[in-house]
């Protein structure tokens, strides 16, 4: 399974499903991270995390942990 | 009749700036998502029955922090008659993910498109009339910051909610199946003619085996008691309320089970044991979960739309934002260009152009035109001579001691109001979560601490952002550790006073206050109140944009304004006590002021702090003045050390203070008070925060004791370094020093139990 935790910068990925549970998967979804959704990769924080990626058209900060739940292709 | 029209959206959306433009008030903006944290309200101007309410900003009708449940809660349960819900144009697609729900509440909406402008600008386009007949709402095109559409989206909002009323006297309301689609692509327009009542707004449609299982809810809950109630017509479309409720049970809500009233009763239980069953049988055979069925369905419903009405040119064309945020969020520049700002914001504040300002209000102002002015016209009035006292040693020599400083607090008013407009807030967050996190805190909690550079108590209350309770009151603790406004004026006086010509004083202050917070995050998350996990951090960064210099200069006006109050009230009467204390002995005779009352008392308070260097009574009172409002502190120092000095030669106080403090002494005196308890007001937020007394009381003991500790250190150490000798003291000091370093470095994190871990991630990632 690959996540968002494993893409680089300037990836563009489609996210497959929201793993885990609970509020903090909730909001990832409310934000607009779903099924189907296209995500590129901007960038990452100057000291490794959190990174931030443009999703829906806006742009989107997320920790790496939290990174881990997105499935991607 | 009172209307009341909601302003409903996105964090960043522009709710605040249409809501002053509409009713002519000035709440704080920026551009950060989560600068609104309660609501307000505000009456239309032209009509003054209408009553507007300014809503935190959420991006769902599902929230999670303390500020966007207010928002939930008066939408869901105080219904306001209708809704504007502001849409950030561009940023379409995430926007009406909210829209999709507040049109499932039955109140009727006005979209505004705000921010229309920005998405001219680029070029995009948007299909206003095609996206109208999609939602099934009224779109009013605005730009709020200029003032263009917002007084017309609100008449539109006034006009439906008049003619909802009528409906719903009528009670003739009937839900309308042809206003319902079965898929985004095929909208039939019949039902948005202009006679039939526009509010009917159209309805996400989700999967077949969705919309089956939202039907067999509805009809479960339909009979329910409260239920019942609403939907038989006690609310306005309460067969639109069905089918919110109807979503937020399939997707497990409990505390919109509890607002209907189903939560607690046996019938209400069984109900939900049935709806869990349906919900369930949906989730096996979709292979997902409900909370993602409902989100997809939307997105996808939303996708659709968005895809027919709006024509972007290049969805990651790289902007003039990510062209700024190449540079300054990059990954070698990122934190010098921080602290290269912060350091620049305290050097042109304090130490340059606001100090041009300051030295003339201070020499020319208050040192001779004034006093002498009023000395003058005094003598020719041959009053008594207690009351020129009263007038000129204590009124003139401690309002005056505190208002010089306004030149140097507007200066650093304006550079705030421009780092909070121009987007940087976010990315400074973004930048230091990392930091913050191995600190125990958030990215998030560096906003309430970048606000709190201006005023703690909005600084205070930005932390209402933050998810986690126990982030959420450690940064209420740690927030005012950062130096305010009020406190600039003590930093300004030791720098200018004892540290002439030097650079480094005044930002040290800042930096100071960043040290004492994160040395707190580390000490107080391994406390067993304060462990579990860490607030997430999934934050939108807004674009930035130039802040407009009227909107800079409004909130520099204002807290300008606000300062000088504070000066002509708490300052002035607490100037006029000191003065009254400080001349008058217990047997009221005018005396010199080293044998009043103030003295007295002044004296037993001092030894508590000779061990910091400043054994002085008078810095004894000073800090104690202090805790009413910080710029008393400077002022107590105008009356204490002025006494009669401004008015004989002009001279102000400042060498009087150079006679009383070594330079040691003053800076463990500017970190005491800079770190220590803050004011009344501000402890008063930590109490509205924390909502309980021993939260209060704690973060009131653990800011003053952190304060003693570290200036005394400060003060002990340098006498130390500086060649005084080891004494008793430096013992104590090192003891301290040692204390810290073993909180910080090895005392073990209180261990959380496994079984409380609240993690999406797998327990080996959050380890």
């Amino acid at each position: 399974m690959k996540t968002l935790r494993e893409t680089t910068n300037g990836d563009r990925v489609t996210v497959v499903k929201v793993h885990g549970e609970g509020p903090v998967r909730r909001r990832i979804m409310d934000m607009g991270v779903t099924k189907g959704a296209e995500v590129l990769i901007r960038k990452v924080a100057p000291l490794g995390d959190p990174v931030e990626i443009n999703v829906r058209g806006y742009e989107l900060s997320l920790r790496k942990d939290d990174a881990g739940m997105i499935e991607v292709i | 009749m009172a209307i009341t029209i909601a302003l409903a959206g996105n964090p960043n959306s522009g709710k605040t700036t249409m809501f002053n433009d509409l009713t002519g008030s000035s709440q704080h903006t920026g551009n950060w998502p989560g600068v609104t944290v309660e609501k307000k309200e505000g009456r239309l101007k032209g009509h003054r029955e209408v009553v507007l309410q300014d809503l935190p900003g959420i991006y769902s009708l599902s929230p999670y922090s303390p500020e966007e449940i207010v928002s939930r809660s008066y939408l869901v349960n105080d219904r306001p008659d209708a809704i504007i819900n502001i849409v950030d144009a561009s940023n379409v697609e995430r926007n009406l993910y909210l829209t999709t729900q507040l049109l499932e509440l039955g109140i009727p909406v006005v979209v505004a498109l705000n921010m229309i402008d920005v998405v001219r600008k680029t070029g995009d386009e948007i299909d206003v009339k095609k996206l109208e007949q999609a939602l099934g709402c009224e779109i009013v095109e605005t730009c709020a910051l200029r003032g263009e559409g917002s007084v017309q989206a609100a008449e539109r909002a006034v006009a439906l909610a008049k003619n909802a009323a009528v409906t719903l006297t009528k009670n003739t309301f009937a839900p309308s199946k042809n206003t319902i689609t079965n898929t985004a692509g095929n909208a039939h327009t019949s039902s948005l003619s202009k006679e039939a009542p526009r509010f009917l707004n159209r309805r996400t449609a989700f999967s077949n085996e969705v919309e089956a299982a939202l039907d067999s809810i509805g009809s479960l809950v339909r009979e329910l008691g409260a239920v019942k109630d609403k939907v038989a017509g006690k609310i306005n479309n309460g067969e639109a309320y069905l089918r919110w409720l109807s979503i937020k049970l399939f997707e497990r809500d409990a505390e919109a089970a509890k607002d209907a009233g189903i939560a607690d009763t046996a019938e209400g239980k069984r109900v939900l044991a049935e709806i869990e069953k349906i919900t369930t049988a949906v989730e096996d055979k979709l292979d997902d979960d409900s909370e993602s069925i409902i989100t997809d369905g939307r997105y996808n419903y939303i996708s659709d739309i968005v895809k027919q009405t709006v024509k972007r040119k290049n969805a990651f064309a790289l902007t003039l934002s990510d062209r700024i945020d190449r540079v300054v969020t990059n990954r070698i520049l990122a934190l010098p260009i921080f602290a290269g700002v912060m350091f620049l914001v305290y050097f042109i504040a304090v130490s340059t152009v606001g100090a041009w300002g300051t030295d003339w209000v201070n020499d020319v102002l208050f040192g001779s035109l004034v006093p002498d002015g009023v000395a003058n016209g005094l003598a020719a009035l041959g009053t008594a001579g207690w009351l020129n006292g009263l007038i000129l040693d204590g009124i003139i020599a401690g309002v005056g001691a505190v208002i010089g400083f306004l030149p140097q607090m507007l200066v650093l008013f304006v550079l705030l109001a421009f780092l909070e407009d121009c987007g940087y807030m976010a990315r400074i967050a973004f930048i230091l979560d990392r930091i913050f996190r191995r600190f125990g805190l958030s990215g998030k909690s560096f906003i309430p601490i970048l606000v709190g550079t201006g005023c703690g108590v909005p600084g205070i209350m930005a932390s209402r952002t933050i998810e986690s309770d126990n982030d959420r009151r450690m940064t209420v603790m740690t927030t005012t550790f950062i130096p305010c406004g009020a406190k600039l004026p003590i930093i300004a006086l030791i720098a200018g006073a004892l540290f002439p010509g030097s650079m480094w004083v005044a930002p040290s202050a800042y930096f100071l206050g960043i040290f004492a917070i994160l040395v707190s995050g580390i000490m107080l998350k391994k406390l067993k109140r304060f462990s579990g996990r860490a607030t997430p951090f999934v934050m939108e960064l807004p674009a930035y944009h130039l802040p407009t210099p009227g909107g800079v200069l409004r909130t520099m006006l204002e807290r300008g304004l606000a300062f000088v109050k504070r000066a002509g009230t708490i300052v002035l009467a607490a100037t006029v006590l000191v003065w009254f204390l400080s001349s008058f002995d217990t047997s009221m005779q005018m005396v010199d002021t080293t044998d009043s009352i103030l003295a007295i008392i002044g004296d037993k308070i001092a030894v508590i702090f000779s061990p910091l260097g400043w054994g002085d009574w008078r810095a004894a009172v000073a800090t104690i003045t202090g805790l009413i409002a910080k710029e008393n502190v400077v002022g107590t120092f105008g009356v204490l050390y002025g006494f009669a000095e401004v008015a004989e030669d002009g001279a102000e106080y400042w060498p009087q203070l150079i006679a009383a403090f070594t330079p040691l002494a003053a800076y463990a005196f500017l970190a005491f008070n800079l770190l220590c308890a803050p004011c009344f007001a501000a402890i008063g937020a930590i109490h509205r925060e924390m909502m309980d007394v021993r939260w209060t009381l704690f973060a009131v003991a653990y800011q003053c004791g952190f304060a003693y500790v570290i200036s005394l250190i400060i003060f002990q150490m340098g006498r130390l370094f500086g060649g005084g000798g080891f004494t008793v003291g430096s013992a104590v000091a090192i003891v301290f020093i040692l204390t810290l370093v073993w909180m910080i470095g090895f005392k073990k994190p209180y261990a959380v139990p496994a079984g409380e871990r609240l993690s999406g991630a797998p327990a080996s990632e959050v380890a």
